[in-house]
C-alpha cells in the first residue's frame, strides 16, 4: 500500500474514532438525563428540538462560552491536563475494539490488553484533576476515586484471565469469532458446547459489577458523592473542562460495555445465528447501557467502606476461586 | 540512509524520536520537579516512552503490559501513597541536591563516560525479527530458555510481599 493511502486510512479511522466516541458521550448525557426523567416521572430535557434531541449540542456551545477559571493555588499544568487525560484512554481503547469482523481501525494480536492499559490512564487524570485543583473535597475525591479504582482493577482483570484462558488468545476478534453462530456459543451461555465454560456467567456479573465500579457509577460513584464532597474531583472545574470530565465519563461507560460484549455477549453475533454485523454488536452494546442507565436511578448510593469491602473481601476472593474452578473445568473437560 | 520524511517510514522515525523525547523530558521531570505528584506526571510520561520504545522492539505484549503495571498500578500506588502522606505538599526540600555533590557528580560523569564509549565501541547490527511478539511466544520464551530468570523474578517478588507483611505487622503494633 502506497504512503498517501496508509495516512489516508489513519486520518479517516482517527476521525470516525473521534466522532463515535465524542457523540456517544454527547448523546449519553441526553439518554441518561431522558432515562432519569421516565424513572423518575418528570419530563426530562424536552424543549430544545423533538424529544429534547438538540440539548447535547447547545450544552456543549453554553459550555464553550463560559470563561476558563483556574483557581489560585492550583497546578497550571496539571489542572489543564487532567480533562484532556480523561478522554484521551477511551479514544485510543477504541483503535483496538472490533465493530465487525472487518471494521476495526487497527487489529493488534494484544488488543484486550491494549484497553486495559489505557484504561490505566483513565484515573489518572482523576488524581490530577483532584491534586492540582487545590482543593480539600477534590483530593478526598480523587483519594476515593483512586482507592476504588486499585481495588476494582484486581477482580477485573482476574476475571478477565478466565475468559482469555477458554479462547487462548488475547486478539478481540479471535475472542469473538470463537463465539459465533447462535445464543448458545456466546460466552456467557455454558449450555452447548462448550462445558468448560460453565462459570461464565458468574465470570459476567463480577466484570459488569467491576466495569460499573471502573467508570464511577452509580451505586459505586463514591468520588462524586454531592452530599459529602460538595461535587467531587472536577468541582473547580468549569466551561469545557467540566464537560470533558462529564463525556469522559460516558466514553468510558461505551468502553465498558463494549468490552463485555466482546468478551461475554458474542460481540457482533447474532442471537439466532444469522446476518451477524456491526448492528447486533451496537445493539448489545446499547442494552447494556440501557442497563447501566437503569442501574443508576434504581439503586441509592453506597458507601466507601461498604464499597472497599465488597472488592477486597468478596470479589477478590470469589474471582479467584472463579479463576481456579474455570482452569481446573479447562484441565478435566 | 535517511527516509525521507513525507514516506511512512520517515513519520514512524518521527514518532520515534517523540516518544524517545517524552522519555527522556518525563525522567528529568521526574528527578527535578519540587512537587511530588509532578514528579509522578514525569514518571508517567517516562513510562509510557519506554513503552513506546517497546513497540518499536516488536514486542506488543512488553509494551503493554509496561502501561498496565508501571503506569496503572504502581505510579498509581506511588500517588496514592504521597496523596495520604503529604497533601498540604509541604516537603522539605532538602539543602544538598544529590547530583551537585563532587561524589555524585563523579559517579555520575563515569557512567555516562562509560556508556557512551559503550555506544560508540559497539557494532550495531540490525537483528532480525525473532517472532512476533505474541503472548503464546513469550510465556514459552519465559519457561524455557528464560526460566531461570523467571524463577528468580519470582523468588524476588516473594520477598518483598514477605517484608511488605513484616512492616505491616510492625505498624499495628
Amino acid at each position: 500500500m502506497n504512503f498517501s493511502l496508509t495516512l489516508f486510512n489513519v486520518v479517516v479511522a482517527v476521525i470516525i474514532i473521534v466522532a463515535f466516541v465524542a457523540m456517544n458521550a454527547a448523546y449519553l448525557v441526553w439518554a441518561e438525563r431522558r432515562g432519569a426523567g421516565r424513572i423518575q416521572r418528570r419530563p426530562g430535557p424536552n424543549i430544545n428540538g423533538p424529544f429534547g434531541l438538540f440539548q447535547p449540542p447547545l450544552d456543549g456551545l453554553k459550555l464553550m462560552a463560559k470563561q476558563l477559571l483556574v483557581p489560585g493555588g492550583a497546578d497550571k499544568v496539571l489542572f489543564a491536563a487532567a480533562p484532556v487525560l480523561a478522554m484521551f484512554p477511551a479514544i485510543t481503547s477504541f483503535v483496538t475494539i472490533p465493530f465487525s469482523d472487518t471494521l476495526v481501525a487497527h487489529n493488534i494480536n494484544v488488543g484486550l490488553l491494549c484497553v486495559f492499559a489505557f484504561a490505566a490512564l483513565g484515573s489518572m487524570s482523576i488524581l490530577f484533576a483532584g491534586w492540582s485543583s487545590h482543593n480539600k473535597y477534590a483530593m478526598m475525591a480523587a483519594v476515593r476515586a483512586i482507592s476504588q479504582s486499585v481495588a476494582y482493577e484486581i477482580p477485573m482483570l482476574i476475571t478477565v484471565i478466565t475468559v482469555v484462558m477458554i479462547s487462548g488468545s488475547l486478539d478481540l476478534r479471535e475472542i469473538v469469532r470463537q463465539q459465533s453462530g447462535n445464543i448458545f456459543h456466546w460466552n456467557i451461555f455454558p449450555l452447548l458446547g462448550n462445558s468448560h465454560n460453565l462459570l461464565m456467567p458468574f465470570s459476567f456479573l463480577i466484570f459488569f459489577i467491576c466495569s460499573l465500579a471502573e467508570t464511577n457509577r452509580a451505586p459505586f460513584d463514591l468520588s462524586e458523592e454531592e452530599s459529602v464532597l460538595v461535587a467531587g474531583y472536577h468541582i473547580e472545574y468549569g466551561s469545557m473542562g467540566f464537560g470533558l470530565f462529564f463525556m469522559g465519563e460516558y466514553a468510558n461507560i461505551v468502553v465498558g460495555t463494549s468490552l463485555a460484549t466482546l468478551l461475554f455477549l458474542g460481540g457482533w453475533a447474532c442471537p439466532f445465528g444469522l446476518f451477524p454485523g456491526v448492528w447486533w454488536f451496537l445493539i448489545k452494546v446499547y442494552a447494556l447501557i440501557a442497563t447501566i442507565i437503569w442501574i443508576r436511578w434504581t439503586f441509592p448510593r453506597s458507601t466507601i467502606y461498604s464499597l472497599l469491602n465488597l472488592s477486597w473481601k468478596i470479589l477478590i476472593p470469589l474471582s479467584l476461586v472463579n479463576l481456579l474452578l474455570t482452569a481446573g473445568l479447562l484441565k478435566v473437560f | 540512509m535517511t527516509p525521507s520524511v513525507f514516506s511512512a517510514d520517515g513519520l514512524v522515525g518521527i514518532i520515534f524520536l517523540l516518544m524517545l523525547a517524552a522519555t527522556l523530558v518525563g525522567g528529568i521531570v521526574a528527578v527535578t520537579a519540587k512537587r511530588l505528584v509532578r514528579a509522578v506526571a514525569g514518571l508517567i510520561v517516562c513510562f509510557v516512552g519506554v513503552a513506546s520504545m517497546y513497540f518499536f522492539l516488536n514486542a506488543p505484549f512488553v509494551s503493554m503490559m509496561q502501561i498496565l503495571i508501571y503506569v496503572g498500578a504502581i505510579a498509581v500506588m506511588i500517588a496514592f501513597a504521597i496523596m495520604l502522606a503529604d497533601p498540604e505538599n509541604k516537603l522539605q526540600q532538602r539543602k544538598g541536591n544529590v547530583v551537585n555533590s563532587p561524589v555524585g557528580f563523579c559517579c555520575a560523569a563515569l557512567i555516562t563516560v562509560g556508556l557512551v564509549a559503550l555506544a560508540f565501541r559497539a557494532k550495531w547490527i540490525a537483528f532480525a525479527k525473532i517472532n512476533d511478539g505474541s503472548v503464546d511466544e513469550v510465556g514459552t520464551q519465559l519457561l524455557t530458555s528464560h526460566a531461570m530468570a523467571f524463577e528468580l523474578v519470582s523468588l524476588v517478588l516473594l520477598i518483598a510481599i514477605i517484608g511488605a507483611l513484616i512492616i505491616a505487622k510492625e505498624g499495628r503494633r
